[in-house]
């Protein structure tokens, strides 16, 4: 794309637009995302809460962002990237020998929220989600 | 190749909660990122990580590209028995990486 000043300006308007926007993960999440949610559900609802997500609020790179979630009597627990070019991140399963508890290091391409998904023991799900600015991003590129 | 490291105790009480830490080396190409000469580096990962003690998996992870490099995963479990823990890591060639540690119970 030409990046001409019109654009510019265009994108920077669109910006301060989006960026005044609260930010409500479970209603912004895009299309793949919603997707994948809807995939790992088999398109249940989902309610909010019951899920601890730690993140760190900024992110200085992308490339390595770790992340630690604890879902009591969750059996398993997907992590989306809402904002990255696939937002799969990882799925979890746990036995009942193990606590439903996690953590990883993940790749995070740009400022952005994470979602985690959990199916609790009851066939039920819940989620929670978390913003997370990067200053790096971590796509490689 | 691929080198796991994991910290897992020795001993534990029968019933105890451990905590358990594993790290392979791993690069982790991801498929979106590009070499010096703009070409982009195929996809390669680990896909899959598992934790199995005395033959019942504890738990396991699908990994998707936005893991990072060098791939870490920490959980917990309740340890009943005296037993092994085999760790598994499946490479998207097919390659599988194993490491084993028994935990003894007192």
């Amino acid at each position: 794309m030409n990046l001409t000043r019109r654009n510019a300006l265009a994108l920077g308007g669109a910006a301060i637009v989006v960026s005044l926007v609260p930010v409500n993960a479970a209603f912004a999440a895009t299309d793949l995302t919603m997707a994948d949610i809807a995939a790992f559900t088999g398109g249940a609802d989902v309610t909010e809460g019951g899920i601890e997500l730690t993140t760190p609020e900024i992110a200085e790179n992308g490339n390595t962002v770790p992340i630690a979630f604890s879902a009591p009597g969750a059996k398993r627990v997907i992590i989306l990237a809402d904002g990255n070019p696939s937002p799969g991140v990882a799925t979890f399963s746990f036995s009942e020998m193990a606590i439903s508890e996690g953590s990883t290091r993940i790749r995070l391409a740009t400022t952005q929220d994470v979602i985690v998904v959990a199916e609790l023991a009851d066939g039920t799900y819940t989620q929670v989600a978390k913003s997370v600015k990067v200053t790096i991003g971590g796509c490689g590129g | 190749m691929a080198k796991p490291r994991v910290k897992v105790p020795k001993t534990a009480a029968a019933g105890e909660v451990v905590t358990i830490k594993s790290l392979i080396d791993h690069k982790m190409d991801s498929g979106q990122a590009k070499d010096k000469e703009g070409n982009l580096i195929p996809r390669k990962i680990i896909n899959a990580f598992s934790a199995t003690f005395n033959g019942v998996e504890v738990m396991s992870v699908k990994l998707e590209p936005a893991i990072s490099t060098n791939p870490y995963f920490k959980f917990s479990f309740k340890v009943p028995e005296t037993g092994d823990l085999v760790f598994k890591w499946v490479d998207d060639d097919g390659t599988v990486t194993e490491k084993t540690k028994t935990i003894t119970v007192e």
